[in-house]
């Protein structure tokens, strides 16, 4: 029943699956916090710039984005991330430009809320001492934001991995590029569907379990 | 008090589940009918296949569903009893199985896997992987020159595995979910060639707004040979058959090809016969 399985790298479509979620995971995590900062920053512009980028990024559907980054910055405005023309490379790095350019904004959101979290008091003390804003954030916010917000931050990143399967829109060979491959070839739809819904629970879930547990351990107690 | 709502809303539940199930057995009943009456008869057929299957303003066109019409004339109904719906190539096996489609005729290559999960009547087209590029592009004569070029196909696809596996390894293949996102590239030079079975490739480039643009490459890689995939073990096949029969006899088969891939130059093959499968 399973023996077809032989046929296909199952086990390397995943792999392109894990390694597109922890270069955006990275990614985000980076130009999320940073959206953040601009967001409660007192400067105005930075201020507006973020917001605005949380409000529309957020709201548009991901595979528009992947999409728009292929048919729009490759085909048409020739952004090439230094792939020399190899389309494997480039459609990879492509959808990693797109996922983190999203989840950046469900980043941001999430670390905003952990940064309300942390008594007004402690910034205002924090400002008293003669600290600047980034020393503010940087040393006093920052540190007790992240963690408060583990646990939406692991939603974030559970979710991630699940949205890397769009990545199929422009043809990276992840799991769900193999799963249609499968699906034209073997006349299986089921059982195909099911082993790959397993493989996304075998990463999702221990993902889960262990940054629920580094949530709990971590949590400021106030 | 409480208890007995919970009864009384199961006991709902339950009669609106066999009630459910009985109009499923009634279904059951009508879809194997074969002649005449207010019986309606639901066709399987590509939606986004422009001449081939697609789903117009005016109601449904292309060769396919020329062929399922006429098909289904020769079965006793007519052309208001047809109930079209779309069946994706992913979803075609499971509709046949679960009988939400009496038969599907939507550009289904017959092969041996798809065999042992359903029956196929025809073959009625011989189709081939073929390349679609520019209408100024005379760099491409054959499978090797693929090698240097950058080419595009559905994800997924056997003519993207083909490209892949055999035809053309070294060439670069873009995977996009639709032949549209392909031919967007195809048009600015992203892209050089796409890759599929040339009648669907004929039937893009007999689409208005591409009319002169795309020509066809004719290099014929491989063999599709196009079924119509009936449950297995039905009776229909054999009537199917009949009627494919007729409908290349009377000549009609020939003007639902000109009439809908035609435009394109499309050179089609001689309609194939019934139950010969070329590899």
């Amino acid at each position: 029943m399973f023996d077809f399985l032989e046929d296909y790298d199952l086990l390397g479509a995943f792999w392109t699956t894990v390694q597109l979620a922890l270069l955006s995971a990275v990614g985000s995590l980076i130009w999320g916090t940073l959206l953040a900062g601009m967001r409660v920053g007192p400067v105005p512009l930075m201020r507006g710039f973020g917001t605005a980028y949380v409000n529309i990024v957020r709201n548009i559907p991901l595979t528009v984005i992947i999409l728009f980054t292929s048919l729009g910055l490759y085909q048409t405005l020739n952004v090439s991330l230094g792939a020399d023309g190899v389309v494997e490379t480039l459609n990879f790095r492509l959808s990693v430009l797109g996922l983190i350019a999203y989840t950046s904004a469900f980043v941001c959101e999430a670390l905003r809320s952990g940064i309300n979290t942390v008594p007004v008091g402690q910034a205002e003390a924090a400002r008293a001492i003669g600290l600047s804003f980034g020393q503010v954030l940087r040393l006093v916010v920052l540190p007790q934001a992240f963690r408060a917000s583990v646990g939406p931050l692991t939603n974030v990143l559970i979710a991630l991995t699940k949205n890397t399967t769009v990545a199929a829109a422009i043809g990276v060979a992840e799991a769900a590029t193999l799963m249609k491959k499968m699906i034209e070839n073997e006349a299986q739809l089921l059982l195909i569907s099911a082993v790959i819904a397993l493989g996304f629970v075998i990463l999702t879930l221990p993902t889960g379990l262990i940054l629920g547990w580094v949530g709990k351990k971590v949590a400021v107690k106030r | 008090m409480k208890l007995r709502k919970v009864t009384a809303a199961s006991a709902a539940v339950l009669a609106l589940a066999v009630t459910a199930t009985a109009c499923g057995g009634s279904d059951d009943g009508k879809d194997t009918g074969s002649s005449g009456g207010d019986k309606k008869i639901t066709i399987g057929i590509k939606f986004d296949q422009p001449g081939l299957g697609q789903k117009t303003p005016d109601g449904y066109a292309g060769f396919d569903v020329d062929v399922a019409t006429y098909v289904a004339k020769e079965l006793g109904y007519s052309e208001d009893q047809i109930e079209w719906k779309e069946s994706k190539s992913a979803d075609r096996e499971t509709m046949l199985q679960r009988g939400d489609v009496d038969f599907i005729a939507a550009t289904y290559s017959i092969t041996p896997e798809r065999q042992e999960k359903v029956d196929f009547a025809g073959p009625y087209l011989l189709a081939h992987q073929d390349v679609l590029i520019r209408a100024d592009d005379e760099s491409i004569k054959s499978a090797e020159d693929l090698n240097s070029k950058n080419l595009c196909s559905v994800t997924g696809s056997t003519s993207a595995q083909n490209v892949k596996d055999k035809l053309a390894p070294k060439a670069q293949l873009q995977e996009y979910p639709t032949y549209s996102a392909c031919l967007s590239g195809l048009q600015n030079k992203a892209i050089d060639a796409l890759t599929t079975d040339d009648s669907i490739l004929a039937g893009y480039a007999a689409q208005s707004q591409f009319k002169g643009k795309f020509k066809l490459a004719g290099l014929k890689m491989t063999n599709e040979n196009y079924g119509i995939g009936v449950k297995k073990g039905s009776d229909l096949k054999t009537k199917i058959n009949e009627a494919l029969e007729a409908m290349v006899a009377d000549g009609s088969w020939q003007k639902a090809v000109d009439a809908n891939l035609g435009p394109a130059n499309y050179e089609n093959e001689p309609a194939p016969k019934i139950g010969d499968i070329k590899s």
